[in-house]
């Protein structure tokens, strides 16, 4: 078996002559949280939509659980689209019995499981009961378990987190952790960063359609320097020219600066030293979104330096 | 192969029990009757319309006038039918012959649409061209009738009595109602599929506005996605006809007088009903193929009925192609109509109405097979890039073959 869940190597798609996916590579390990980051339109659902052999790129390889072709691990994966699509008379345990049988699990004992599952999540009460009739939180809840009824060892969801309220977010980051800690491999997208900050092991950052960081959280964060706050009381004095060259007053009165290659113990000698009157004073670790910005906002300013970007 | 059966089934299985234990399927099943229904309250009043405007021609007779041509046209109703001659009125003559013919065509009241004078001897008949054109044979034979009669007075012969020996059938009257039972089945065939065939669009419209189609190709082969829908309409067809077929049986049974039948077709009735199954079936899906094709190409209704027009209009002419067959099953034009896969069924149909010979109907079933299995192909591939906008890269069968000698090593 291999050490990857998935793996994809210069994935290309083109829609309309417009690239959309342009050699993307991914490695998911096997029982990792893993979350696909990027701004709207940066290709994330065209990339997942071709691990899962919905539509095929026009350029690279995939392998989903050690299959070329991802449709014949299908039994063996759950996914969530990003446009969530139940019909709408079907009562609710009769919809994740369905998603269970399309992926090979008997009828019967899909509406048994089914069953339990609502009742685990608290909608008990509406297994009967036509999607029409469920909020649409609801409703998401049971695609959310149509998606685990037959037990994957892959889950892939897009956007999980669209649509639901503060409550349910919360639900759905506990269901997640709890499919990890039986082994299981997630694969989600988002383009919000808490979520994947939160949950992920390991991301990767995509814009125009290109994998831009891929690797652990912590990595990414790494990518940033530690931030520097420091408010003095003096506002001039020769303390000043120890400061980093990129050093600027903010609105709040404090000075924001990188931590210095050099460290904090040089900088603090020279502005005690200076008579700067240090009143404040944090270094803090920069967060995954300040990450992912200066990443994505990396390949954006990328294209847009681009020859022909403004013209076009 | 077998995972594809499996998810076909899983599908078919969903999509047959989400419409036929719907409400909207028993309005469905009852549609036909609508029809049945109007002919028969528009038929009824039709008859009583056609009763109440039977043409009345005015007779300007003396009395011994009207005693002949009232006997004359008692002895013909008697052979012909009441129905099938104009009603008189007899009027007695006025001194101004003429004046009083213009009366009474003039006269609303009386809706004489023709007037007869002059007797049994000069006779005229004055009306509109188009009645003397109808009527003057009908009111030629009735005077005949009365000048034989005033001429040969007692020697005229009584009515013939014509004997009568019914047997079971004729080879003449056999063959009419072999051509009757082609065309009707032809027809039936054609009206079922295209009723049902244009079922499966609304139901892929509705799966495309429900998003489901992408769960749906997330967890197995398009093409399963495809020959599921195919599957379950055919079975809801299937559902259908036998719910109609039934109800048509004892319709017939309760209105048809006892000993009365419809025309034996040549091949006989269990092996016609059979066949038009097999047929039905092979039409259903070459034809149901086509419009899921053209249903994935549009995303609303109105895009489905603009799309959808030219393959209903197509189907009008191959059924008129197939028509062209009964009554001469070898003529070029008729085996052209056989070769074609879409005009094929009907007039396969229209065979076993009218021959026996049985083996026509294997190569044709085998040669529908092989085009249902191409026209699902082609249909399924037009599917899957349309509906999930897919077309990955094109690659030579070579290429293919290469790929797949490169992942074995």
């Amino acid at each position: 078996m291999h050490a990857f869940a998935i793996e994809a190597r210069g994935l290309v798609k083109d829609f309309a002559g417009k690239r959309a996916v342009d050699g993307i590579d991914l490695a998911v390990p096997g029982g990792a949280i893993y979350g696909v980051l990027g701004p709207n339109g940066a290709g994330k659902t065209t990339t997942l939509r071709m691990l899962l052999g919905i539509i095929d790129p026009d350029a690279g390889t995939r392998t989903l659980l050690d299959e070329t072709e991802p449709l014949k691990a299908a039994r063996l994966v759950g996914y969530l689209p990003e446009e969530r699509g139940l019909y709408p008379a079907m009562a609710a345990r009769e919809a994740i019995a369905f998603m269970g049988a399309l992926r090979g699990l008997p009828l019967a004992e899909g509406r048994r499981r089914a069953g339990e599952l609502l009742e685990a999540h608290g909608l008990g009460d509406a297994a009967g009961r036509a999607i029409r009739t469920l909020s649409k939180g609801m409703a998401q809840t049971v695609q959310l378990l149509g998606t685990l009824v037959h037990k994957p060892r892959l889950i892939v969801l897009d956007e999980p987190f669209s649509g639901l309220d503060a409550l349910n977010q919360g639900r759905l980051e506990t269901l997640i952790r709890a499919q990890a800690a039986e082994g299981v491999t997630v694969l989600f997208s988002t383009h919000v960063i808490a979520h994947a900050e939160r949950l992920c092991e390991r991301i990767a950052i995509i814009a125009d359609g290109r994998v831009r960081f891929e690797g652990g959280v912590q990595e990414a964060r790494d990518r940033l320097r530690p931030q520097v706050r420091l408010g003095t009381r003096a506002e001039s004095g020769p303390w000043r020219s120890a400061l980093p060259p990129q050093a600027a007053c903010g609105s709040d009165g404090l000075w924001h600066f990188e931590l210095p290659d050099s460290g904090i113990e040089p900088l603090l000698k020279a502005l005690i030293d200076g008579g700067a009157g240090i009143e404040t004073l944090s270094i803090e670790r920069p967060g995954l979104h300040d990450a992912f910005v200066a990443i994505a906002g990396e390949a954006v300013a990328a294209r847009m330096d681009e020859p022909g970007a403004l013209a076009a | 192969m077998n995972e594809l059966i499996r998810a076909a089934l899983v599908i078919a299985r969903r999509d047959y029990t989400a419409t036929v234990f719907s409400k909207t399927f028993l309005l469905f099943l009852i549609g036909p009757l609508f029809p049945i229904i109007f002919g028969f309250v528009f038929g009824s009043i039709g008859a009583n319309v056609d009763k109440t405007a039977r043409p009345v021609v005015a007779v300007i007779a003396t009395d011994g006038e009207r005693t002949a041509l009232t006997a004359a046209r008692n002895r013909l109703a008697d052979r012909l039918g009441d129905g099938s001659l104009p009603l008189f009125r007899f009027v007695a003559p006025q001194r101004d012959a003429a004046a009083q013919v213009r009366h009474l065509l003039q006269n609303e009241d009386d809706a004489t649409v023709a007037v007869l004078s002059g007797g049994l001897d000069e006779p005229v008949l004055a009306g509109p061209r188009g009645a003397i054109n109808d009527l003057g044979g009908d009111v030629s034979l009735i005077l005949d009738d009365a000048r034989q009669h005033r001429l040969l007075g007692k020697a005229a012969p009584a009515p013939v009595e014509l004997a009568t020996r019914p047997v079971d059938r004729s080879a003449g009257d056999a063959a009419q109602g072999r051509i009757l039972t082609a065309r009707v089945g032809q027809l039936v065939l054609l009206m079922l599929t295209m009723i049902l065939a244009g079922m499966l669009l609304s139901n892929l419209i509705e799966e495309k506005s429900n998003k489901v189609i992408e769960v749906l190709a997330a967890a197995v082969p398009i093409d399963a996605i495809f020959l599921g829908k195919l599957i379950a309409m055919l079975g809801m067809s299937l559902t259908g006809i036998a719910v109609w077929g039934g109800v048509a049986a004892l319709g017939a049974l309760a209105i048809l007088p006892p000993g009365a039948s419809l025309p034996l077709p040549a091949i006989g009735w269990p092996m016609f009903v059979l066949l038009g199954v097999v047929y039905f079936t092979a039409s259903y899906l070459l034809l149901g193929a086509l419009f899921l094709g053209i249903g994935a190409q549009a995303s609303t209704v109105r895009e489905v009925q603009t799309l959808s027009m030219p393959v209903t209009m197509g189907q009008l002419v191959v059924f008129a192609f197939a028509s062209s067959a009964v009554g001469n099953p070898n003529s070029p034009m008729a085996l052209a109509a056989t070769v074609f896969p879409w005009s094929s069924p009907l007039v396969m149909l229209a065979r076993a109405a009218q021959s026996a010979m049985l083996w026509p109907h294997l190569l044709a079933i085998l040669w529908q097979a092989l085009w249902v299995a191409v026209i699902i192909r082609v249909a399924s591939r037009r599917f899957r890039v349309s509906v999930l906008k897919s077309r990955g890269a094109r690659r030579s069968w070579f290429r293919r073959r290469e790929s797949a000698r490169e992942e074995r090593t």
